[in-house]
């Protein structure tokens, strides 16, 4: 946009959805986003680095307030893990809780910047797409919910032994009947299948759905400034806009904290036996 | 939807954060929490037995208190008591020394009229005397009367 050619609808919002790929082998598999990539990267180092410096500096005594913000989140989380998951949390489930709660967040939230003004930044790194929502990559939804999944079947095995998890998809939920096993089997790999699609996919439809409304709107004000009555346009879209982005602080944290509690649920459930 | 080599880019990032969080950030918090719930807890309680002993040496100064205030009623009323005897003894001691003052007075009041009634009977027997004597010159040697005067003297 920021070239000021004439675009239209289709191509200004398939240009704001355009990934910086980057081919490192043959074939469409081997392309990197660079830009989810470096962005969760830069997040995840900038939320997760400003808890580390809070708690490696982090006093039994009276905390300073940036303490007590990042003991409210840590309480938070704690308690969230702590009513789901019924075994040792400290270990690993809790601070996972964490990562993906602040991390989630944090790449949601990148759907406030205006795209257009992000753009004049990233177009000196990329003419042609720069996605700033690492979220709203499919690739990174499923590289977080396939991380839970094996951390599930890990948990399953480690827990259960391998005999046990075994038996368990083969006897459970219906019944140990060897008529059964396969009715039983199939049940279980519906579960795993859906488990992590539900997990993905549900975060990435609501931050992509978000991420086009956006566009929709901007495109509106960007194609009202060339016409007579250009004020109209750009006020409704931008006050739009606005009531939008106020409802999607709501999206963002809910989802991030969706996600975080399906992770800490389909954990437990891997602990749980039948 | 184009799934491709970002997804196990993302993946790892993702493993790499989670341990980074497991090793470096959530032990710290959990350990200054713990230590400061611990501490909250030992002060609570250490608050807790304090009010308890208040309570505790309150009651033993409530104690000592009534126990004070029995002696000290206790010696009052024997002060009372030392001093109406001490009264008493005054009393008496005065009341005898008034008895013995006013039985000193009355030997003496006795001695006198005892002289006194011994000087008046001198006086009077001489006054006799010298009546009989006027009587007798005229009628009886005195020297013969002499011995019936000293018998006389005698009788009165």
């Amino acid at each position: 946009m920021a070239t000021g050619t004439e675009l239209t609808p289709t191509e200004y919002i398939n240009h704001h959805l355009n990934f910086l790929g980057k081919k490192v082998g043959d074939g469409d598999f081997w392309t990197l986003h660079l830009d989810s990539v470096s962005v969760a990267i830069l997040l995840g180092f900038l939320g997760l680095g400003l808890i580390w410096w809070v708690a490696r500096g982090a006093t039994a005594g009276v905390p300073n307030k940036r303490q007590a913000f990042v003991e409210l989140i840590f309480e938070f989380i704690d308690n969230q893990a702590k009513g789901i998951f019924k075994h040792e949390r400290h270990s690993f489930v809790a601070p996972t809780a964490l990562t993906v709660f602040i991390w989630v967040v944090l790449m949601n939230a990148m759907d406030f910047l205006p795209v257009d003004w992000i753009a004049l930044g990233t177009h000196a790194i990329s003419e042609h797409g720069f996605r700033i929502v690492p979220t709203a990559d499919v690739n990174t939804t499923f590289a977080l919910a396939l991380t839970v999944w094996a951390l599930m079947i890990y948990f399953s095995i480690k827990v259960k032994t391998l005999g046990g998890w075994l038996h368990e998809l083969f006897c459970a939920p219906f019944g140990s009947h060897p008529l059964l096993w396969i009715f039983n089997l199939l049940f279980n790999l519906i579960e795993y299948l859906s488990k992590p699609l539900s997990h993905s996919l549900r975060l990435f439809g609501n931050m992509y759905a978000g991420e086009i409304i956006f566009l929709l709107l901007w495109m509106w004000a960007a194609n009202s400034a060339w016409s007579e009555d250009y004020y109209i346009g750009l006020i409704v879209s931008s006050a739009l806009a606005w009531a939008w982005a106020i409802f999607h602080i709501l999206i963002v944290l809910l989802q991030a904290y969706v996600f975080m509690m399906l992770t800490v649920v389909y954990i437990s459930m891997a602990h749980d036996h039948h | 939807m184009n799934i491709n080599v970002t997804l196990f880019a993302q993946a790892l990032v993702f493993i790499a954060f989670i341990w980074f969080a497991v090793k470096f950030i959530w032990p710290y918090l959990l350990h200054a929490i713990e230590t400061r719930q611990k501490t909250i807890a030992d002060g609570l309680a250490a608050a807790e037995k304090g009010k308890q002993a208040l309570e505790i040496s309150s009651k033993q100064a409530g104690e000592e208190i009534g126990k004070a205030r029995g002696r000290a009623g206790d010696i009052i009323a024997q002060a009372e008591k030392r001093a109406s005897q001490m009264i008493e003894e005054a009393k008496i001691a005065a009341r005898d020394e008034g008895g013995r003052e006013k039985a000193a007075a009355k030997a003496e009041i006795e001695q006198e009229v005892s002289r006194a009634r011994e000087a008046l009977r001198e006086e009077v027997a001489g006054l006799v005397i010298a009546g009989a004597e006027k009587i007798l010159r005229r009628e009886v040697n005195a020297q013969t009367h002499a011995e019936l005067l000293t018998q006389m003297k005698k009788e009165i």
